[in-house]
């Protein structure tokens, strides 16, 4: 049996005058899957996350959660969605608790289911202690681990993340980024806009990789890895000059190592081919081996072969609040 | 249905939590009001009695649109805005929840600064008459505030935009001079303007009759409301296209 579909996304488009923000992007999402939206700034992730939560309206094609047209039924599809903008945009005055309290109350959250989830969901982002303490006064980190647990408040069936780690400390974000993972093991769809390659390889199960408005590749984190890199590397350290290893490893392995330091190398190759020409190739030289270690494709390597673009462009730090 | 009253109950009930104690609320919708009322009470306390009518529908006019520019425009810029419209209400339902927080603003000021006339000055008041001229009168108001600040970002931005429509209509509106007395151009002007029809439906719920209709007064306020509404929710949607 076919597993149901959480997000349906076919043919949208979304035109700002001349300006194609997206241009005639599909894919499916299932249901308790983790999916992730990568690309650099301007490349449409937020203009595609706002299309499916019902704030914009597409120029053309169809968005669906659950098999309702998002356009006919955004109040009803927003009921069961639960969306954290980019932006962490609480309501200064209120405090923690308020804000999870008036959030609960406009999605008819029933009081006394109010309450209790706004304490679980304090705990959840160990907030308990700042329940009191009004928005504006928490720390980036905190607000935006508030704004998150303001979508959650009705115990939604999807969440929409909007670069949600975007400007935290490293702290902060790994902590986030924990308790998403905790919401995917508990069986909630999670879709997630990011430019960061690493969270989206750590959180997500399938990858879209977009670029002006353009998906160019969607794949399982691995399969993404695997498509960008066919052959491993092997990178070790010698005792003494790794430089005269050079020409002696080009001329067995058929491929010039990468000089990575003044005792590292880097070779190119299957694993088992190598070693063999390594060892001998230093023992020629009268060096030892200090260390060997397999390099794995990273999904910066296949963000690079596959997108043509270079790492740094998603290393641009957006001005998240 | 049930989930846009929801909504709108939850909007106006945060909004009066967290921004009628705002300053731009307070000066624009509190001090200046009252300001003006004292102005013109030491100016001239003998024919002061005859001014209420007028005072009262300006301090509806400033209360509302002050307060509408605070809800709106506060929570543009802060992207608060966007919370609502992710909720599962509609958008006319959180632009009423949004008017409907201005015209409670404007509900207690305007009805204090009529009480306390009517006590001090032993103005007869037909209460009756007087709220069903206030709520459309603070309908159309709050309205049209939320149009001209759906048109901007800041909220300084909207209280200076908002000034102009304010001033005219405050100097044309026979609040301080009577509409017989003006040319007649600028009597036809002044029936364009909602705040003319608060002013005159005013006068008639109190012993100062001029014995004009208040329905029509009413009425005409009400299509005032749906004027500026609709085009409000439009803005509104446009912006967030």
């Amino acid at each position: 049996m076919a597993t149901p579909t959480a997000i349906k996304a076919s043919g949208l488009v979304k035109r700002y005058g001349d300006l194609v923000a997206v241009d005639s992007i599909s894919f499916d999402v299932e249901k308790g899957e983790s999916f992730g939206f990568l690309g650099p700034n301007g490349a449409g992730k937020t203009t595609t996350i706002r299309m499916l939560t019902g704030l914009s309206k597409p120029t053309a094609g169809k968005a669906e959660l659950l098999g309702l047209d998002v356009g006919s039924n955004a109040t009803r599809t927003k009921g069961f969605t639960g969306a954290v903008p980019e932006v962490s945009n609480l309501y200064d005055e209120l405090t923690a608790l308020e804000n999870l309290l008036f959030m609960g109350k406009l999605y008819g959250v029933a009081n006394t289911e109010r309450h209790m989830r706004a304490e679980a969901l304090l705990e959840l982002f160990r907030l308990q202690e700042k329940r009191d303490r009004p928005f504006r006064t928490l720390s980036r980190g905190m607000k935006r681990a508030l704004t998150i647990a303001a979508a959650l408040i009705h115990n939604p069936k999807i969440l929409f993340l909007d670069e949600p780690t975007v400007g935290l400390d490293v702290m902060a974000a790994r902590s986030l980024r924990k308790v998403i993972k905790e919401l995917h093991d508990q069986g909630m769809t999670i879709f997630l806009t990011t430019h960061y390659l690493e969270e989206a390889d750590i959180l997500c199960d399938h990858i879209a990789i977009i670029v002006k408005g353009r998906i160019v590749a969607i794949e399982r984190p691995e399969k993404l890895k695997e498509m960008a890199i066919k052959e491993q590397a092997v990178e070790f350290t010698v005792s003494g000059d790794a430089s005269t290893l050079v020409e002696p490893l080009a001329a067995l392995t058929g491929s010039k190592p990468i000089i990575v330091n003044s005792s590292t190398l880097r070779c190119s190759g299957t694993t088992n081919r190598l070693l063999p020409h390594i060892c001998r190739a230093v023992q020629d030289a009268g060096a030892e081996i200090v260390s060997v270690n397999t390099i794995r494709p990273t999904l910066e390597e296949a963000f690079v072969r596959i997108t043509g673009l270079s790492p740094t462009v998603m290393a641009t730090e957006k001005g998240g609040k | 249905m049930r989930d846009d009253l929801r909504g709108i109950w939850c909007i106006i009930e945060k909004d009066m939590k967290t921004y009628y104690s705002k300053p731009p609320a307070i000066s624009w919708g509190i001090v200046f009001p009252v300001t003006w009322v004292l102005a013109f009470y030491l100016r001239n306390p003998v024919d002061f009695k005859g001014l209420v009518p007028g005072l009262v529908a300006m301090t509806a006019l400033f209360s509302t649109t002050a307060a509408e520019a605070v809800v709106i425009n506060f929570e543009l810029r802060l992207g608060s805005l966007e919370r609502l419209l992710l909720a599962p209400i509609s958008m006319m339902a959180i632009l009423l929840g949004k008017i409907l927080g201005g015209t409670v603003f404007g509900l207690f000021m305007s009805s204090a600064v009529a009480v306390i006339c009517a006590i001090l000055l032993n103005i007869h008041m037909d209460w009756a008459s007087f709220f069903s001229i206030l709520l459309p009168a603070l309908l159309a108001f709050s309205a049209m505030g939320s149009l001209l600040c759906l048109m901007v970002r800041e909220v300084f931005e909207a209280q200076t935009l908002l000034n102009l429509p304010r001033f005219v209509m405050v100097f044309l509106s026979g609040v301080i001079y009577p509409l017989e007395a003006m040319p007649r151009a600028l009597q036809f002007v002044a029936h364009l303007l909602p705040l003319t029809y608060a002013v005159k439906g005013f006068r008639d719920a109190s012993d100062l009759n001029q014995g004009a209709p208040i329905a029509l007064q009413a009425m005409v306020l009400m299509a005032f409301f749906l004027l500026f509404l609709f085009p409000a929710a439009k803005l509104l949607s446009k912006k967030f296209e």
